[in-house]
């Protein structure tokens, strides 16, 4: 436990050196910085935008624009969660533009009842992953989180995929702790609603797969 | 406890992020409450399912070009400043 905990202070020590580093125009630094959040960022982008293209665009604007404003980093947050507010503003400004619609924003959909009340309450088979196939399943999962608001896929990627803690995604946000809260809330149960249709055990016992 | 009342605490039972004694009481819930059980515990499989399966992995390829790319723009910005 202590050596976790050291390792965890060490890292933070380090990503510290590195962006002072960078700051002062070091690009090997800031090299480091992304090779160690680009796939981090990649996922995020691709879950918000849900195009490829527009993914790998979000990622390089964002480490751009986080290289060009280290200047107004203090230090005060993590890099990381500093970054991921710039890359999830530079996805949602990209969805907005692919649909032409600017309304498209982090509170959209938060008053539907969708998936509140579960209609679905049928036991899921006991390994739900074996009925499909590795790329199968992939597709079902990317279709079924697409499904989702924008508002709520992303704090159900930031909390559940990336496994950052309530209060990083608030910050990374610019949510309170309780619109977290209650947009993961909804977002879980929305999936577990529609990913019912997939993995509920009548499937398996049917011997269709 | 209603079922709405345990939907409400779902999310942070999940995160282990309760009292004791709320936990005891939702606890009891699932106890008797079949649905809720169902819902509790295909809710805490859609989170292991996709926090288990990545479905956007970066391709090291595109990786390293996305690098490059990145690195030329700071290079160029950086030029650009002085």
């Amino acid at each position: 436990m202590e050596t976790i905990q050291k390792k965890a202070e060490e890292d933070v020590t380090s990503e510290l050196a590195l962006v002072q580093a960078a700051k002062k125009g070091d690009l090997d630094a800031f090299s480091q910085l992304v090779k160690r959040y680009d796939r981090n960022v990649f996922r995020i982008a691709q879950h918000i935008t849900h195009n490829e293209e527009d993914a790998q665009d979000v990622v390089q604007d964002a480490f751009l624009k986080a290289y060009q404003n280290l200047e107004q980093f203090q230090g005060n947050s993590k890099f990381y969660t500093w970054l991921v507010r710039i890359a999830v503003n530079e996805a949602l400004m990209r969805l907005r533009k692919r649909r032409n619609d600017r309304t498209v924003s982090l509170d959209e959909d938060v008053e539907t009842d969708e998936g509140t009340i579960p209609r679905e309450v049928a036991d899921w088979s006991p390994n739900p992953e074996q009925l499909y196939g590795t790329s199968e399943l992939g597709d079902i999962l990317k279709k079924t989180i697409q499904g989702l608001s924008p508002g709520f896929r992303t704090v159900f990627v930031l909390r559940d995929v990336e496994g950052m803690s309530t209060e990083e995604t608030a910050e990374m946000l610019g949510l309170s702790i309780p619109a977290v809260k209650s947009r993961l809330l909804r977002a879980r149960l929305q999936l577990r609603e529609r990913l019912a249709k997939y993995f509920k055990s009548k499937r398996g016992e049917d011997g269709q797969r | 406890m209603k079922c709405t009342e345990f939907l409400k605490e779902l999310t942070d039972y999940l995160d282990g992020k309760i009292t004791e004694s709320l936990r005891i009481e939702l606890d009891e819930h699932l106890h008797w409450c079949k649905e809720c059980h169902v819902v509790m515990n295909t809710t805490k499989k859609t989170i292991e399912i996709y926090r288990d399966n990545q479905v956007y992995e970066l391709p090291d390829d595109l990786r390293n070009r996305l690098h490059q790319a990145i690195m030329t723009k700071c290079r160029n910005s950086q030029a650009h400043k002085k």
